[in-house]
């Protein structure tokens, strides 16, 4: 089946258009089992808030999840577990350079956080300095 | 029919020699049609946007001295007078599954040359889209009129909280309603016999990947918004 599937694909392309050889048919069980999977993880992440867990726990099992969810959508629905490797490492690596960004965002967020911090400090320490700073003040 | 063809044909390489072989070649590098590889690097450059609101949210959050408002009590929703948490947005996200599974199921009656029940489960795919857009707009009111929250602050804590929702949800909003209208047109061109007449039914499955990288993007949306 996995042979029949990978033959269709390599070749659908090289033979001229039309006719059958188009795209991949899979049984319909496959997508309904994905689509059931689905669901189960996602009652599983809402669950999580649900009886809220906190701490190291809740962000693991967040994250668990919501990467399952997307390795079956990516690899079931879209069909991505059927292409060429060319085309999913075309895909599938540029996104990794955004783990850069969100790192040195991560690095950055941190020493805002501290600094602003210690502006605050030296407000309350320093009260005839005082100065507005209208982006901290919750509520308008 | 695959196993008569492939004979017929150069073998071709599998694993990294087929990397490079596909790459290195003076001929099209992806053997897929050209709309669905158009489509695939459309959604690549999709997700740096998405990636890029998401970072900046993560950046933000981590850098405001206010409390974060909790999402779990902000989009909780009283349910038979017992307020349950994120309780519209946990049907948001079944919905918008339900959608995508009835997607790929189009998908693969398109590739069986089944018209009815092809341009039938897309119509099913947009009303489900459309629900969702309908929900949003539920939550978005509901969030601005009674929770009085801005892009600029709220009463519940950090300011950031405003800008960062209607941002992310905002963008995600538009690509669901988007998808109402592109998937419409392409089921109703499925109905009229449009696909038959090409001789390929690529035009849905190519439909199929936006529409999956929508659901795609809310994975992670109510990852990062809703749960974290």
């Amino acid at each position: 089946m996995a042979h029949a599937h990978s033959a269709d694909h390599s070749t659908a392309h090289a033979a001229p258009a039309g006719g059958h050889g188009e795209g991949v048919q899979h049984p319909i069980r496959i997508y309904l089992w994905i689509w059931l999977l689905l669901f189960v993880f996602s009652t599983f992440s809402y669950l999580v808030d649900f009886f809220q867990l906190q701490g190291y726990l809740r962000w693991t099992l967040i994250i668990i999840f919501m990467l399952l969810k997307a390795g079956f959508i990516v690899a079931i629905f879209m069909h991505m577990a059927w292409e060429r490797l060319a085309l999913k490492l075309a895909i599938l690596l540029p996104p990794l350079a955004l783990m850069v960004l969100l790192g040195l965002m991560a690095i950055e967020g941190d020493y805002t956080f501290v600094t602003r911090l210690q502006a605050f400090v030296q407000q309350i320490q320093t009260p005839g300095e005082h100065r507005e700073v209208p982006e901290f003040t919750p509520g308008h | 029919m695959s196993h008569e063809s492939s004979a017929t044909l150069p073998a071709v390489p599998e694993g990294l020699k087929g990397v490079t072989s596909d790459w290195s070649a003076d001929k099209q590098a992806f053997p897929v049609p050209w709309g669905k590889a158009m489509m695939w690097i459309f959604l690549l450059s999709d997700t740096f946007i998405f990636s890029c609101f998401l970072i900046s949210y993560m950046n933000v959050r981590i850098s405001t001295t206010a409390q974060w408002p909790n999402p779990s009590e902000v989009f909780s929703l009283t349910v038979f007078g017992t307020p349950v948490p994120l309780f519209l947005i946990a049907i948001m996200t079944m919905i918008l599954i339900t959608s995508s599974g009835t997607m790929a199921m189009a998908v693969n009656f398109g590739y069986r040359r089944d018209r009815k029940k092809t341009a039938l489960l897309m119509f099913a795919t947009a009303l489900l889209g459309l629900s969702f857009v309908g929900m949003q707009a539920f939550e978005w009111s509901k969030l601005i009129l009674d929770e009085g929250v801005r892009p600029w602050g709220n009463p519940m804590g950090a300011a950031q909280f405003g800008s960062a929702f209607f941002m992310i949800t905002g963008f995600h909003g538009l690509h669901v309603s988007c998808g109402v209208i592109y998937l419409s047109v392409v089921a109703i061109r499925v109905l009229n016999g449009f696909y038959d007449r090409k001789g390929t039914y690529e035009t849905v499955e190519v439909a199929g990947l936006y529409w999956h990288f929508v659901d795609l993007v809310w994975v992670f949306i109510f990852a990062f918004f809703y749960l974290w």
